[in-house]
């Protein structure tokens, strides 16, 4: 009987579901193309660019310290019993500048910024701001959505640069005056093995792709949600969950696209 | 006051799903009127506010305003519209990261490139009309509901509209504020030479300023007229509302399933919907 209903209600929810993805890409690209919309104000973008990343540095530089750290802990577990600690740098670079850096930027990014980010466009449609910004023939995509649409896109790449330094000077902290692997070794190393192309631009462009993801998620609930004190809070919530997976989900995609 | 008709509704209907909002609506206001449209709560009045606003299309009927088809109107032709009408929200819906003054000049440094000087004087002429001049620099969240919704009526007026909508204007202020609200509508309405359209369920009030009223129940115009042809109106549910009688044509009790005697001394399964 159950799984009688399960045929159905799978088919509800498909029918429910593809509409709604139509909606909020429609609503992306709108978004995204009302830069050139006379409403569309540089300053809202700094505003925004500037709000992002510094709410978020401080969050990004202590979860990357600690990541590099534990990076070069369990790095050189694995890489001892080969007598191999001498790749040790290029171990903890490889995996924040391919992996880590990006994927974990986003995560935080979606924590910190993307939740703010729905609540506020949530809260602005509950109390009719939005509305109200229609009524004076302001569109509000070209001057609440479009700014932070492009200031995530902008931000999180430059988060990610900075989370791949903090974590590799953690990873190096661990690893040569605790560890004691040589430290001309450890650079070099990681010099001779990290491709700028293959390793560091792939990564950046992984943290492009999760910046307008993450950011597309949380602007697209906040202005989807019911315009109530629980429809806020429930798109806070979806808006969180729903960018950490799709950033996971679209890692391994990605990963599996630009793999060499 | 002149004949012509500023805004014009013909034959509206409009539904949210299964459930009919307005079932045939036409009405038609004159230029340079203060209209009410009144009528019990969820009743379909700011669903009416928003299709002559244009901020939501009815599935069948017409809407005129300003000799212009709103349905044939593309994007474009809607927003240059809009910059001709204002709208006090229920909930003032200032924006809550700009101070009082920022809020009254948004529309005007959106819309023009204006020198800061000529600007200044513009906001602080509105604030003023308002009362407000010394609140300018006031936050939105430092400011009383009564003070916040004269703010939002400064912001509503400030591209100087032909058509201006109030969505419940005295709806949960004090006697003192509503009676400043209903005095700055008809005192700034006449000096715009603009028309206002209100909606509301406050009759004292709304009756005190309007030229013109109608009253809309179960998605229906019910009585349409001056406010001393309304109040004798022969039409029962007209005068239960306007009297605030509870029970009359709109029932005092919600339908419910059973009779009264057997919901109370009748036997139920443990766990069966009342």
């Amino acid at each position: 009987m159950a799984f009688m209903e399960f045929i159905p209600n799978l088919g509800r929810r498909t029918l429910r579901t593809v509409p709604n993805l139509g909606t909020a890409s429609r609503f992306l690209l709108l978004s995204l193309f009302a830069v050139v919309n006379r409403h569309f104000s540089i300053q809202q973008l700094l505003k925004q660019v500037y709000g992002f990343g510094v709410r978020s540095l401080l969050l990004m530089m202590v979860a990357a310290f600690f990541t590099g750290m534990v990076l070069g802990f369990q790095g050189y577990y694995a890489l001892v019993r080969f007598g191999a600690t001498s790749a040790l740098g290029t171990l903890v670079a490889l995996s924040l500048l391919r992996e880590l850096g990006p994927v974990l930027t986003a995560l935080l990014f979606a924590g910190r910024a993307g939740s703010a980010l729905t609540a506020e466009i949530s809260s602005m449609k509950a109390t009719e701001q939005l509305s109200a910004m229609e009524m004076m023939a302001v569109n509000p995509l070209a001057w609440v959505v479009a700014p932070r649409l492009w200031a995530g896109i902008i931000v999180v790449p430059i988060l990610c640069v900075i989370f791949d330094l903090v974590g590799i000077f953690g990873g190096y902290l661990i690893s040569v005056p605790v560890l004691g692997v040589d430290g001309g070794t450890f650079w070099a190393q990681m010099q001779s093995n990290v491709a700028f192309s293959g390793d560091i631009l792939t990564g950046l462009f992984k943290a492009l792709c999760f910046g307008l993801v993450v950011t597309w998620i949380a602007a697209w609930q906040g202005y989807a949600a019911q315009p109530t004190a629980e429809g806020v809070g429930n798109a806070t919530t979806i808006s969180v969950v729903t960018a950490s997976l799709a950033v996971l989900g679209l890692d391994f995609i990605l990963t599996a696209f630009l793999f060499t | 006051m002149a004949a012509e008709a500023l805004v014009e509704l013909e034959n509206v209907h409009f539904a949210r799903g299964p459930h009919t909002v307005l079932d045939g609506v036409g009405l038609r206001i004159t230029q340079g009127a203060i209209v009410s449209i009144m009528g019990a709560s969820g009743g379909g009045k700011t669903t009416l506010l928003n299709l002559m606003a244009g901020t939501l299309a009815p599935q069948a009927g017409r809407i005129r305003v300003a000799g212009q088809d709103l349905q044939a109107l593309n994007f474009e032709d809607l927003y240059r519209l809009r910059r001709r009408m204002g709208m006090l929200f229920q909930h003032s819906a200032l924006f809550t990261d700009f101070s009082a003054f920022e809020n009254v000049a948004f529309p005007l440094r959106r819309h023009f490139r204006l020198d800061e000087s000529v600007l200044r004087k513009l906001v602080l002429m509105k604030l003023e009309a308002v009362g407000l001049r010394g609140a300018a620099g006031l936050m939105p969240a430092e400011l009383s509901g009564g003070m916040g919704r004269r703010v939002a009526l400064a912001r509503a007026m400030v591209m100087d509209p032909m058509l201006i909508f109030y969505d419940e204007p005295f709806t949960g202020l004090d006697p003192i504020s509503v009676g400043i609200i209903a005095t700055l509508i008809r005192r700034l309405n006449d000096a715009l030479g603009a028309t206002s359209i209100l909606v509301s369920h406050d009759v004292q009030e709304t009756f005190s300023i309007a030229d013109y009223g109608y009253i809309l129940a179960g998605g229906k115009i019910i009585a349409e007229g001056t406010p001393d042809a309304l109040r004798t109106s022969d039409s029962e549910l007209a005068r239960q509302f306007l009297g605030g009688k509870p029970d009359g044509p709109v029932p005092f009790h919600y339908p419910a399933k059973d009779d009264y005697a057997t919901a109370l001394t009748g036997v139920w399964a443990a766990g069966e919907a009342i």
